[in-house]
């Protein structure tokens, strides 16, 4: 680990710039005396009148919110998107290869790289799935990849997510913003377009059609307008022009899955779920959800339909198999792994946690099954009292937490009351595999707008910024 | 197209109708207490706004007797008033944005603006110098709404079933609001009384945005046997319940094609009524009756088409 430096995207410490910031710096010498208040009020003004909100759980009307928005873009160079990009394409191809072989032989276990009990008596682990040959070996079809970088050119994964990523609408939308804001900055920048990502994304479903089908028909399910990222499903849904299904648009009748149309049944052939696992079929899950379509799973099961992402990714993407991943690239790929893994100590391993009961105040200590920046505890940043009583909440349940050294995640200008201030931030790229395995030259970055602080997540008041990757 | 989105479409054109409906009562009522009469007749125009909505017993049972400011601010702001102008676009900006999918961007926007400016707006607006800025408001928005959708709308059947949603909902409202002064209609049904009358009259010409119409047409004196025959049967007349049916069989034959599906037979049978049946008829029948089952047959109508269409099994 490096010591704990903070990185700084855009300055170096004599003052200078850096290159990917070249553009950015011009422009914000330039920039008259309160135009970006005067920016950042329209753009605010811009995402609620197109409604780009999400829902606060549970509720409807008053309690849609904005995330806020960073008119400050975020930007890479073409040789450090190369690398984020290979290095996320990596990772996404060993683990379909890893879920593949979990839910086939499980070779890996056989080999001994991971323990049989992490993946089998995994929560995520589905049953259902054994030995299911899904079409193209793909399950996890689209992947967010949540990146940190702490030097010039050390990125860590902070973590995969397989299950159902959110938040590419924001990538979609927020470059949208900013090119009505400020057309004049991309007129003398080049910067890779991201609008294709919609074509990507449905290119990729209708190459996962049941054998190979042509002209299939794919539709989006949502759980309904009450979902929190309901506007991301009608967004994706009205960009790949097919139909945003809620799970009562769809009933399943000879091994098949069907939409109620106004003409009649319709046949569905791919389904793009932005649903959980546990919430898809009522028969083989959840008896008392009112959500799901009854008897989809048995058709998804007999090659009826193809669900994207897969049922079962979830064992994948765990914090109790990260710690795998880079072993998981090696055993599939034989190659080394290009993006680093965080160090993580494992609390169900004795010496992991007495370790960590000793230096809980450098760690950070996260949930095994926790998301959202929910229930973690930031060690640095916690007083004696929130420490210690984390403390009693790991000895009820070591195995349900891990811990990591807290990185000094690097910073971007960002605009703040006072002026431009640097604050810390992540990125999700977009990984799509089906027809094959790409990213859109972009991504969602996160950034933590309160000072100091490095839980970028929206639901604990992050923003988010325009990300930029230069062209050569 | 889904038989749910059909639904959500059908609905969020029925709410913004009924939105704007509701602003032009209360419009109507309002400006009749600008000129000297009864507390009677005043009343009269500030109920009939409640039961044109079927919202009589909600405000009884929260302000008691009828009062002007009060029925006002029932219909147009009470967020607990499931009628009220404010729930009504409430809903259909809900609509819209679970249709994001079906809409376009614009429509979505125009009625998300609405939505947002009504929310932003306090019980001032409803003072007696603010109010009919309000009432002008809520009407543009609804123009503004159609005109959108007019003007962005991909001909396909998310446009119809949004048209079908329209015109059962003005259809109903005409009848309703007919119905609604139908007692003062029975006395004289030849004569104009007097000059209270002729306000009455007025006011729901002015309410269905008629008045002019009405003497383009007949260019004579208001008569109530005119003004029922201009409202009910008359085809040009756009907020018309003869226009509305006309317009209504135009958009379902288009959406039925060659199966002839039950709501479309239904509906055709309000249609001809209303073609061929003459005003003198109608009256010697009873107006009350006739508009009572008219909006029972245009109810069925609606359920019907539900049936038909949005309830794919």
């Amino acid at each position: 680990m490096p010591e704990r430096v903070i990185f700084d995207e855009m300055r170096i410490g004599d003052g200078g710039i850096r290159e990917a910031y070249t553009a950015i710096a011009q422009w914000l010498d330039a920039l008259p005396d309160g135009q970006l208040a005067l920016k950042s009020e329209e753009a605010e003004l811009l995402f609620r009148r197109l409604g780009i909100t999400f829902l606060v759980y549970g509720r409807e009307g008053g309690n849609e919110r904005l995330i806020p928005f960073d008119v400050i873009p975020r930007v890479f160079t073409q040789a450090e998107w190369h690398k984020l990009a290979a290095g996320s394409v990596q990772r996404v191809r060993a683990l379909n290869m890893f879920l593949h072989d979990l839910y086939h032989g499980a070779e890996i276990v056989k080999a001994g790289k991971i323990p049989a009990d992490l993946v089998f008596n995994n929560a995520f682990y589905l049953t259902h799935m054994h030995g299911l040959d899904v079409p193209g070996g793909v399950y996890t079809h689209i992947a967010g990849i949540d990146l940190v970088r702490v030097s010039e050119s050390e990125f860590y994964v902070l973590e995969d997510n397989l299950r159902s990523p959110s938040g590419v609408s924001y990538m979609l939308e927020n470059r949208a913003i900013m090119m009505r804001l400020f057309p004049d900055l991309f007129a003398r920048t080049r910067v890779a377009p991201v609008d294709h990502y919609p074509d990507e994304l449905l290119r990729n479903l209708r190459a996962v059609a049941p054998g190979g089908m042509h002209e299939p028909t794919v539709a989006l399910l949502t759980p309904g307008s009450y979902n929190s990222a309901y506007f991301e499903h009608a967004y994706l849904a009205e960009a790949m022009g097919i139909e945003l299904v809620e799970p009562p648009d769809l009933f399943v009748k000879d091994g098949k899955v069907f939409m109620r149309t106004t003409e009649g049944p319709q046949r569905v052939d791919v389904i793009y779920r932005r649903i959980d696992d546990d919430f898809i079929d009522p028969l083989a899950f959840r008896a008392d959800s009112m959500l799901g379509v009854p008897g989809l799973l048995s058709v998804y099961r007999s090659g009826g339909v193809t669900i994207a992402n897969a049922m079962g990714t979830g064992v994948a993407d765990d914090k109790s198999v990260y710690p795998y991943v880079p072993e998981i690239v090696r055993f599939y790929l034989g190659e080394e792994p290009i993006l680093n893994n965080v160090p993580t100590y494992m609390l169900r391993d004795a010496d992991d946690l007495k370790y960590t009961l000793e230096h809980l105040p450098e760690l950070v200590v996260k949930e095994v099954h926790g998301s959202g920046g929910y229930g973690m505890l930031v060690g640095p940043a916690s007083t004696k009292e929130e420490i210690e009583a984390y403390r009693g909440r790991i000895l009820k349940d070591p195995a349900g937490f891990i811990a990591q050294p807290t990185l000094s995640l690097s910073t971007c200008p960002t605009h703040v009351e006072n002026g431009i201030a640097p604050r810390h931030v992540d990125l999700r790229p977009y990984v799509l595999s089906g027809a094959d395995v790409t990213v859109v030259p972009g991504g969602l970055t996160r950034v933590a707008l309160t000072k100091g602080s490095l839980v970028v997540n929206s639901s604990q008041g992050g923003g988010t910024k325009d990300t930029w990757v230069l062209q050569e | 197209m889904l038989g749910r989105v059909a639904d959500q479409l059908y609905w969020m054109a029925r709410y913004s109708e009924r939105a704007e409906n509701m602003a032009r009562i209360l419009d109507v009522a309002d400006r009749m207490t600008l000129t000297p009469q009864s507390a009677e007749t005043r009343d009269s125009a500030w109920f009939s706004a409640l039961e044109v909505a079927g919202a009589q017993e909600g405000y009884a049972e929260k302000h008691g007797e009828i009062d002007g400011d009060k029925v006002l601010h029932f219909m147009a702001l009470d967020d607990a008033n499931p009628a009220s102008i404010f729930s009504s676009i409430r809903a259909a900006r809900e609509n819209a944005r679970a249709l994001r999918g079906a809409i376009t961007t614009e429509m979505f926007e125009a009625i998300n603006s609405t939505w947002l400016e009504l929310r932003a707006i306090d019980d001032e607006v409803l003072k007696p110098s603010g109010r009919r800025a309000f009432f002008e408001w809520v009407k543009e928005r609804a123009h503004l709404f159609r005109g959108v959708a007019e003007g962005t709308m991909l001909r396909d059947e998310a446009m119809k079933f949004m048209s079908v949603g329209l015109d059962i909902e003005r259809a109903d409202s005409t009848a309703r609001l007919l119905d609604s002064k139908y007692h003062i209609l029975l006395p004289s049904v030849a004569e104009v009384g007097g000059a209270l009358d002729y306000y009455q009259w007025g006011a729901l010409l002015r309410s269905l945005s008629a008045f002019r119409a009405y003497h383009k047409i007949y260019r004579d004196r208001i008569t109530p046997i005119r003004v029922a025959e201009l409202i009910i049967l008359h085809a040009e007349m756009p907020r018309s319940m003869r226009s509305c049916y006309d317009r209504l069989m135009d958009t379902l034959e288009d959406l039925c094609g060659d199966s002839a599906p039950e709501c479309e037979r239904l509906a055709g049978r309000l249609q001809s009524m209303l073609k061929f049946r003459r005003i003198d008829e109608i009256f010697r029948g009873g107006l009350h009756e006739f508009l009572t089952d008219f909006i029972e047959g245009n109810a069925a109508v609606g359920g019907q088409i539900a049936r038909d269409f949005m309830m794919v099994r």
